[in-house]
């Protein structure tokens, strides 16, 4: 049986999307495995790492160069984040650091208005725009960047994870934090270590779909919305579910468009997370509790 | 102990004195109007400070069932020729039922997830407002009808500022009710220690769901006089940001207080509408004063002035 | 006449079981008191039976009725209150209105009603305001009626959650540790108010590792270890069970 290729074509754009949605869900897994806090600036760091890229490049850095110091600039950024306002309200909460990260994701957006205005930009595509033919659809060659991109850096942190110290360590104290400090573990560094790493998360995921879809000030909040339906999907704190529930609500949100309406292309991740938390509230991953309270 | 001698009761008797002060100080209509609009958004950010500060759950999506509410009087007067007030009750039930439908199944889990669940409708109540051109006049918007009782309507600012300065009074009046009653304090005890409460026979889950809906009924009655005041509707009404901006104003003015919620609307409310140069940074100074007020002034500004208070007095 | 029963009671935590097979009654109206060495499980019990988790297998019977895996709110309804091990005082509220709260059953707690600032539920509040006062009296601790929680020494905070455990009236009133950070005088005056409040008729179940409190005021004593029951009996039988003695000072302690 042929598959239309217009089958073809959506599956690649919603897993192109998808991948997108996969890093920012695994930036929000990372945080909360570290913290059990919700960062809802994750979308922010997406924006910041392509933002910073075009501005990099407006000042004539070649790309490689402008890529590497805007995701340098949005870890910054995330540890500075880490620093000052998740810190000092470590006791508080979790209520009270819901609230604080919402405050920073509005102050970044706030700020990024500020500098950049509301205007749109675009990035080069980093290997042309020509489009490559597969099946008869037609792939952008960025497109393919994407999914490579977002499939190696997967990979790069599934070994961090479970091949080096640092990575076992977070790991750990996302099991039982009050465990890992007895045996040895500075869940401080841990968490700087999680914004740090969902921050680069942010910043690569950004850069890679700036060329496809243009970024502007306000591109977090959509992003970071639905990569966090995705890494709700997957099971909150679960990396590996986060990146399923991306590439699902991803393909998902293309098919809808697609096939059904595009006029609630936007809708369908929200509907997602309605869903699971209806029918799966512990995601397609993650572990069912036995306590009550 | 008299209804005089509860708690909060001096408050309302100062809320309504300045109340009826403030046309006298105001110059002119204009500020007339942002008092109204202070009073629009105080009526949500007291049922909403009853979620957030008293149940401890918060709500990524309450300006959606603000924007049901003006919806529903806008549709229901504009498209079927219903009497204003039946549209705004009609509005309030919908949006309850609504609530409670999200809420039953959602508040049972432990967690944060009342907060995801309100995001999600939040955003898709805001999509679907923007894309029913057909029923809501998509994005640019639709005119509302003026809201007539009986033949009477309100003729000009001040009418409107009276209405919702009345409105405003009761909606504290319930929270006061409500807190002040053994549902109340066993809200209050579920923030102490959620355990124990439950222990003691407090079934949790159910009197967040309960909460909520009350929240949310606030909401779409301010969002149906909202419309009718304001004349034109947007689906802006229902965005994150508002939301976001509802949420603010409550942590500002102060979690579990009842005043503190009505102060953060008038602060919150006033400051862009006074300082319009302000426009361009005002996402800023949100954003600045949310995680300002968590990091140093946890509990809000009148709960915590009335602390101060209190310690000066010793 | 027995007010409890369970029943083959299971609780496993990854794999470990907690409790194991566990089966016992308590009689009703009797002071019985549950001890054994650290890790035996004797909170876990507590809290099976007071719904905060879930078994994995076994039932439990109060009276008559099965409240195996009923939520806490519901085995309030059912009569059974309890005091915590780290005291769980609600600390931003005054020490009579943390007794009211456990008396929230009792309390009309009509939703609408409440909103509208109903006489009814004024005045059914004042009630519940004087019997919440009288219970401090009664456990001790009258003299802190006024009182905010964060004042309060330990031993009368202590005091405080038997009160608001009593405000219930319940039939059954699980203790966990209430001499834990006690001095001997004021571990006296627990042992004397466990008494006053077991002549009441309320059954009283007790977790301590106070042995001077447990022979002295004990009906009936159980022993676990490892969540399995290891013996049961009066004070003076298990005082001398030298499967007990082994369980609590090992091999050497045969010979005493």
């Amino acid at each position: 049986m042929a598959v239309s290729a217009d089958f073809l074509q959506f599956l690649f754009s919603g897993i192109t999307v998808g991948a997108i949605y996969g890093l920012v869900g695994l930036g929000f897994a990372i945080i909360y495995n570290a913290s059990h806090v919700i960062n809802f600036a994750q979308g922010e760091f997406v924006m910041i790492g392509g933002m910073t890229t075009v501005s990099l490049i407006g000042l004539g850095l070649p790309l490689l160069v402008a890529v590497a110091g805007a995701i340098l600039a949005t870890v910054g950024i995330g540890l500075l984040f880490e620093k000052l306002a998740i810190e000092p309200a470590r006791d508080a909460s979790i209520v009270a650091l819901i609230i604080i990260t919402i405050g920073a994701s509005i102050l970044f957006r706030g700020a990024a208005q500020v500098i950049w205005g509301r205007n749109f930009h675009s990035l080069p595509s980093f290997s042309g725009d020509d489009p490559i033919l597969i099946g008869g659809a037609a792939i952008l060659p960025q497109s393919l960047w994407v999914i490579g991109g977002a499939g190696a850096i997967v990979a790069g942190l599934q070994w961090f994870f479970n091949h080096t110290l640092a990575g076992k360590a977070m790991i750990a104290t996302s099991h039982n934090p009050l465990a890992a400090r007895l045996v040895g573990i500075n869940t401080r560094f841990v968490l700087m270590l999680g914004f740090g790493l969902s921050a680069m998360l942010g910043a690569a995921a950004g850069i890679l779909i700036a060329p496809i879809s243009l970024t502007y000030a306000g591109v977090g909040v959509m992003l970071g919305l639905k990569g966090f339906c995705a890494a709700v999907l997957g099971g909150l704190g679960k990396p590996m579910g986060a990146v399923a529930g991306g590439l699902i609500v991803g393909i998902s949100e293309v098919m809808t468009a697609g096939y059904v309406s595009s006029a609630y292309k936007d809708a369908v991740a929200f509907i997602i997370i309605l869903a699971v938390l209806f029918f799966l509230p512990s995601g397609l991953f993650g572990d069912r509790g036995t306590e009550r309270v | 102990m008299t209804a005089l001698g509860r708690p909060g009761t001096r408050g309302l008797v100062a809320l309504a004195a300045i109340m009826a002060i403030l046309p006298a100080l105001l110059p002119n209509d204009f500020l007339l109007g942002v008092a109204t609009l202070v009073g629009i958004n105080a009526i949500v950010c007291v049922g909403l400070n009853l979620l957030i500060g008293y149940a401890g759950q918060i709500s990524l999506g309450h300006a959606g069932f603000f924007a049901l509410g003006a919806y529903a009087s806008t549709i229901l007067v504009g498209e079927f020729g219903w009497p204003p007030l039946a549209a705004l009750v009609a509005g309030a039930v919908g949006v309850a039922l609504l609530a409670v439908m999200i809420a039953r199944p959602i508040m049972k889990l432990k967690g944060h997830y009342l907060a995801m669940g309100t995001l999600g409708m939040g955003v898709v109540i805001s999509i679907v407002l923007d894309q029913e051109v057909e029923l809501t006049g998509g994005p640019d918007g639709m005119p509302v009808d003026a809201f007539t009782l009986f033949g009477w309507e309100p003729a000009g600012e001040m009418a409107w500022y009276w209405i919702v300065s009345g409105l405003l009074l009761v909606s504290v009046w319930l929270a006061l009710n409500l807190i002040n009653s053994p549902i109340g304090r066993a809200l209050r005890a579920v923030h102490g220690s959620e355990v124990a409460a439950a222990v003691a026979g407090v079934d949790v889950a159910r009197y967040k769901v309960r909460v909520f809906v009350v929240s949310t009924v606030f909401a779409s009655i301010a969002g149906s006089v909202f419309a009718h005041y304001s004349g034109f509707i947007t689906p802006s009404e229902a965005s994150f940001l508002h939301s976001i901006e509802l949420v603010t104003m409550v942590v500002l003015g102060g979690l579990a207080s009842i005043f503190g919620a009505v102060v953060g609307a008038a602060i919150l409310t006033t400051l862009p509408q006074l300082l319009a140069f302000l426009h361009d940074f005002e996402m800023l100074v949100f954003g600045a004063i949310l995680i300002g007020t968590m990091i140093f002034m946890r509990k809000g500004l009148v709960p915590t002035l009335a602390g101060l208070a209190r310690r000066w007095r010793r | 006449m027995t007010i409890l029963r369970v029943e083959g009671l299971t609780k496993t935590f990854a794999g470990v079981s907690v409790i194991d097979a566990l089966s016992f009654t308590i009689a009703s109206g009797a002071i019985h008191s549950i001890i054994g060495p650290n890790g035996a499980g004797k909170t876990t019990l507590l809290n099976l039976i007071s719904g905060l988790y879930m078994p994995n297998a076994g039932r439990i019977f109060l009276g008559d009725t099965d409240i195996t895996g009923l939520m806490p709110h519901a085995l309030a309804g059912h009569g059974i209150a309890r005091t915590f091990q780290n005291l769980q005082i609600f600390f931003n509220m005054t020490a009579v209105e943390n007794v009211m709260v456990g008396r929230h059953l009792r309390a009309d707690r009509g939703f609408l009603a409440a909103l509208l600032g109903a006489r009814r539920i004024m005045v059914r509040d004042a009630e519940c305001r004087e019997m919440a006062e009288e219970i401090m009296r009664f456990v001790g601790i009258g003299g802190y009626i006024g009182s905010d929680t964060g004042s309060m020494p330990y031993g009368a905070l202590k005091r405080l959650e038997i009160a608001r455990a009593l405000a219930a009236e319940p039939r059954m009133m699980l203790l966990d540790e209430p001499a834990a950070g006690l001095n001997p005088v004021e571990t006296g005056a627990i042992d004397d108010l466990i008494q006053a409040i077991a002549e009441t008729g309320t059954t009283v179940v007790l977790v301590e590792h106070d042995m001077r409190l447990v022979m002295g005021v004990s009906d009936h004593i159980l022993v676990l270890e490892a969540g399995r029951k290891l013996a049961e009996g009066g004070a003076r039988e298990i005082r001398h069970d030298p499967k007990v003695v082994e369980a609590y000072l090992g091999h050497a302690g045969r010979n005493r």
